[in-house]
């Protein structure tokens, strides 16, 4: 296993008192495989993924039971070590493109620091690799680009620049999150193709945090769905999509046409309001927005196996619920 | 970028004649200049001898255009205390407080610099509290009376600073000290500032996630964005400081335009004194000018346009 | 697998504090900063009934007599007394007076002055904008002590003319933060449905604006303030501020400095009370904006 997480949590002080951004959340990833982590805005889900690289606001606590990568304990790993894996082993593409580089170095520099930071070889050969990259992922006229500057570039471009960045060091593990969503809809299509296609070429692991139904279940082997902090289901992708199991899975799913193949299109709205995260709720999170709710769901709901590789955290998993698509009001 | 410097040019000259103009105004309207140069020993008709000679009677934008005229072939009029030209006066008088002000200013940047890096590379810890009670206490403290506790406790106290004069660079210390502590706190909570929302943006994240190191982090990506700021304020800063420079050289006996320009006023030296007011203003305009160039040029984003 | 974890670990309550910390340490400024105010302008206001002595009169027998901590001071002259024998202390306290007169009175012209201008850019925008950033700029560049020295020394001084000469050197800031914050609150729907309902530019100011001012005018005026009272000390000491005899604490730090070699208290008091008077003032200043900024100092 690359990456193995166990009982992350995550709280970030705020005015109003502790969030917990994220609950005892657990999942892992092998060599190759790609999770997708879905789930509503504000979830938790780029907390998730920026603790996996130690990259949290400095006033937020991480706590984890067993967190590794490559078998190193990630917990305990010192500013040093960790730092080591970023950009080199483990890498992170972010959802603003606009604003992820630096407005004052040039895109050959800002490729080759990250090179030069990990690998002992000299300027010239940071800057041809940088080239194969900005080639790689579809940025003509490579060499010319390296002198100029992100303003010249647009939106679309500048992620592609990101993700080359992300791959300068071969990585293992690559952490997308939401990495198109400021995206026109043309580019979004074609750089997660792109995305796609690097991952399976370079045989990367790949986290993709996303709204994208669609995109899940074409590129998913794996796929985590996140609700107010907690991973409420956990399966293949198979398996999610054709026997999906918590309730707030079913409605998704639900709400899209043709579960088995949804369009690109961003997560279904589903009636009802998230809970905060500043007071910690006992029971079950969904509890508010659920049409099978009753009394036992007040009190805490673990994640039980309702599968094989699968997991959900509700207690009606087991009971014949209604048919998928009429349990959206 | 052309276009733009070609305006802000042409906005430094016109900001440069309307300060010259104010100057003029200034003294033109605030006393009799024939009077002053008659001297208080003089008759009404001596003064009045002397307004015809200088043509004291023409409109004042007359009076201020020949002004201007003379101003830009080099001819700041004549000193009434010297009796010559004010321009002979005045050169080497700015060269030693410019001197002095830049030594101060680097000496401010050594110390704000650092101390705002690391002040707003960890908010509210003991260093940042550290260099907030410098900034306060330096924002607080009248720089004459600074100047004066340095020599009663270097000069006299542990006689090891000279107190007056400019000889060997002992006689800079406590000068630059003084000159240097005054722009200290602007420049310290700037950078810090500065730090503090550079290390809050996207690009530093993605540096982070990228695994540079915290020293590259620091200095070369969040420094660097904090720093275009700076480079307007010091060379506020630094105006701010050559102006103020009165204080400081009346007090250490400097022989600089500060020291000259409390002389002349004492002396009712006026074509001096306006001199000095508008070399001053001057310069600040330039100064900011440069600081603008500056800017434009290392900012990709300027240099664009 | 496992259950929620239950209880809080006690690291996370601390971290939570710490997060309040800075705005309490604002307000801990604030305190200082009024208290110290306060203390001025109670020494000011009861300078005639607290004052040990006429802080005119001189009595040859006591100059340069040491304050009371000194060897052979006395309780006569607490803080000693000065060249000609008048009371230190005496001094000081009606000193208070003065820089507390210059201080408000120039941050009151200099506020009349900078929020017109800041109002009218920010209301206007365009032309009247870019004329008044232009004068802005323009006495930004204006070297402030020179100008006042020079207007002091051809106007005679007094108290008024330093005043007043301040107060229209002073009005950048007051012009730059009004400036920004009409631009920001021209936007808003009240002024805009004030607009609709035909209310007049005069009245819009006055009932829609100036009162969201308010805040950020009163930060500007302790700030002013502080360095009308730095500046006044200032001119004082270079001989150009208030006249002689007054005991203005610059004109104080200037008479001591021939004193330097032996009786240095007669620069370091007037000083250190000057100091605490301007420290006070700034810290008022940062602090009020500390509490009524949301995100606090920065
Ligand atoms: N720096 C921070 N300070 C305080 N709260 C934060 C911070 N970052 C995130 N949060 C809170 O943590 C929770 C989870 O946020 P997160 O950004 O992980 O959501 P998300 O699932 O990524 O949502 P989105 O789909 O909108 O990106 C939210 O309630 C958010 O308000
Ligand atoms: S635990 Fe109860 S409330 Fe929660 S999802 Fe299952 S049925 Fe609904
Ligand atoms: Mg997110």
């Amino acid at each position: 296993m690359l990456l193995n997480v166990q009982n992350l949590n995550v709280m970030i002080p705020t005015q109003g008192g502790p969030l917990h951004a994220v609950q005892d959340v657990s999942f892992s990833v092998s060599k190759g495989e790609t999770l997708c982590i879905v789930g509503e805005s504000g979830c938790g889900k780029s907390v998730t993924a920026l603790s996996l690289l130690g990259l949290l606001p400095k006033s937020a606590k991480r706590s984890a039971s067993r967190m590794t990568f490559d078998g190193q304990d990630m917990i305990t790993m010192s500013d040093k070590q960790i730092r080591a894996l970023r950009g080199n082993r483990l890498s992170m593409i972010f959802q603003e493109p606009m604003t992820a580089l630096n407005p004052l170095h040039t895109l050959g520099r800002q490729l080759t620091d990250v090179y030069m930071a990990h690998r002992r070889g000299n300027r010239e050969a940071a800057r041809q690799r940088a080239v194969y990259l900005l080639e790689r992922v579809g940025i003509a006229k490579a060499a010319e680009r390296l002198g100029q500057y992100p303003h010249e570039l647009s939106g679309g471009l500048r992620q592609r620049v990101v993700i080359a960045m992300a791959l300068m060091c071969e990585p293992e593990l690559i952490v997308a999150d939401e990495p198109t969503t400021a995206l026109d809809v043309t580019i979004q299509a074609e750089l997660l193709r792109l995305l796609a296609e690097l991952q399976k070429s370079m045989g990367l692991g790949m986290i993709m945090i996303t709204h994208d139904l669609g995109l899940v279940s074409r590129i998913a082997d794996r796929v985590v769905v996140m609700y107010a902090g907690q991973v409420i289901e956990n399966a293949l992708a198979k398996e999610l999509f054709e026997n999906p199991k918590h309730p707030y899975t079913r409605a998704l799913l639900g709400s899209v046409p043709d579960p088995s193949h949804p369009r690109m299109q961003p997560l279904p709205s589903i009636p009802g309001t998230v809970p905060s995260l500043v007071q910690k709720m006992e029971g079950c999170h969904f509890r508010d927005r659920c049409a099978f709710a009753s009394e036992e769901c007040r009190v805490p709901i673990p994640l039980v196996g309702v599968g094989a590789e699968h997991v959900a955290r509700c207690i009606k998993t087991g009971a014949q619920a209604p048919n998928a698509r009429s349990t959206a009001p | 970028m052309l276009n733009y410097a070609l305006r802000r040019i042409f906005m430094a000259c016109l900001l440069a004649l309307f300060v010259s103009f104010l100057t003029y105004a200034l003294i033109f309207t605030a006393g009799d200049p024939a009077a002053a140069i008659a001297g208080s020993a003089s008759t009404a008709a001596d003064a009045e001898n002397i307004r015809q000679i200088y043509g004291f009677d023409d409109p004042l934008i007359v009076q201020y255009l020949r002004w201007v005229g003379n101003v830009l072939q080099g001819d700041l009029g004549n000193s009434l205390y010297f009796r010559q030209p004010v321009s002979e006066i005045i050169l080497s008088r700015f060269a030693v407080t410019a001197q002095v002000g830049i030594f101060a200013l680097i000496f401010a940047m050594l110390i704000a610099v650092p101390l705002g890096v690391a002040a707003g590379r960890w908010p509210n810890s003991l260093i940042d509290r550290g260099a907030l009670f410098i900034a306060v206490v330096g924002q607080a403290v009248p720089s004459f009376w600074f100047a004066l506790l340095l020599i009663i406790v270097f000069s006299i106290t542990f006689p090891i600073l000279p107190s007056s004069g400019l000889g060997t660079w002992r006689h800079y210390v406590l000068p630059v000290l003084v000159l240097g502590y005054f722009s200290m706190p602007a420049i310290m909570r700037l950078t810090r500032s500065g730090m503090i929302s550079a290390l809050e943006t996207d690009y530093i994240r993605t540096a982070r996630a990228m695994g540079l190191s915290e020293r590259r982090v620091l200095f070369d990506y969040a420094l660097r964005n904090a720093a275009l700021p700076l480079i307007s304020l010091s060379s506020a800063q630094f105006g701010f400081m050559l102006a103020g420079s009165v204080v400081v050289e009346s007090v250490f006996a400097i022989p600089g335009a500060g020291r000259l320009a409390w002389e002349s006023i004492g002396r009712a030296d006026l074509p001096t004194v306006q001199a000095l007011v508008l070399c001053f203003s001057l310069f600040y305009v330039l100064l900011t000018l440069l600081a603008d160039m500056l800017n434009a040029a290392l900012d990709p984003r300027m240099r664009m346009k | 697998m496992t259950d929620i974890v239950a209880s809080t670990p006690p690291a996370q309550d601390r971290a939570a504090r710490r997060m309040r910390r800075p705005r309490w340490m604002g307000h801990a400024g604030l305190i200082i900063g009024l208290a110290i105010l306060l203390t001025c302008l109670l020494m000011a206001l009861f300078a005639p009934l607290v004052a040990p002595h006429d802080p005119y009169a001189q009595d040859l027998l006591s100059r340069f007599a040491p304050p009371v901590w000194h060897e052979g001071g006395s309780w006569n002259h607490v803080l000693g007394a000065d060249h000609l024998g008048r009371d230190y202390l005496s001094r000081l306290l009606y000193g208070a007076q003065i820089s507390l007169i210059i201080g408000i009175g120039t941050a009151i012209v200099s506020g009349i002055i900078g929020t017109t201008i800041g109002i009218a850019a920010g209301y206007f925008g365009g032309k009247v904008d870019s004329i008044a950033m232009f004068f802005i700029t323009a006495r930004l560049a204006m070297p402030v002590i020179l100008i006042a020295l020079a207007v002091v020394a051809l106007f005679g001084s007094s108290l008024t003319v330093v005043m007043l000469t301040l107060g229209l050197l002073l009005w950048d800031r007051f012009a730059l933060v009004t400036r920004a914050s009409t631009i920001q609150l021209r936007s808003q729907e009240f002024v805009t449905a004030a607009q609709i309902q035909g209310a007049s530019t005069l009245q819009i100011v006055r009932h829609e604006i100036l009162p969201n001012l308010l805040n950020n005018l009163l930060i500007v005026a302790t700030l002013e303030m502080a360095q009308a009272i730095v500046l006044e000390a200032a001119l004082s000491f270079l001989g150009l501020g208030v006249p002689a005899p007054l005991p203005s604490w610059g004109l104080m730090i200037s008479e001591g400095k021939a004193s330097i070699l032996f009786e240095p208290w007669l620069i370091t008091i007037p000083g250190i009370a000057l100091f605490l008077l301007v420290l006070g003032t700034n810290l008022l200043g940062d602090g009020l904006r500390d509490i009524t900024t949301p995100q606090g100092r920065n």
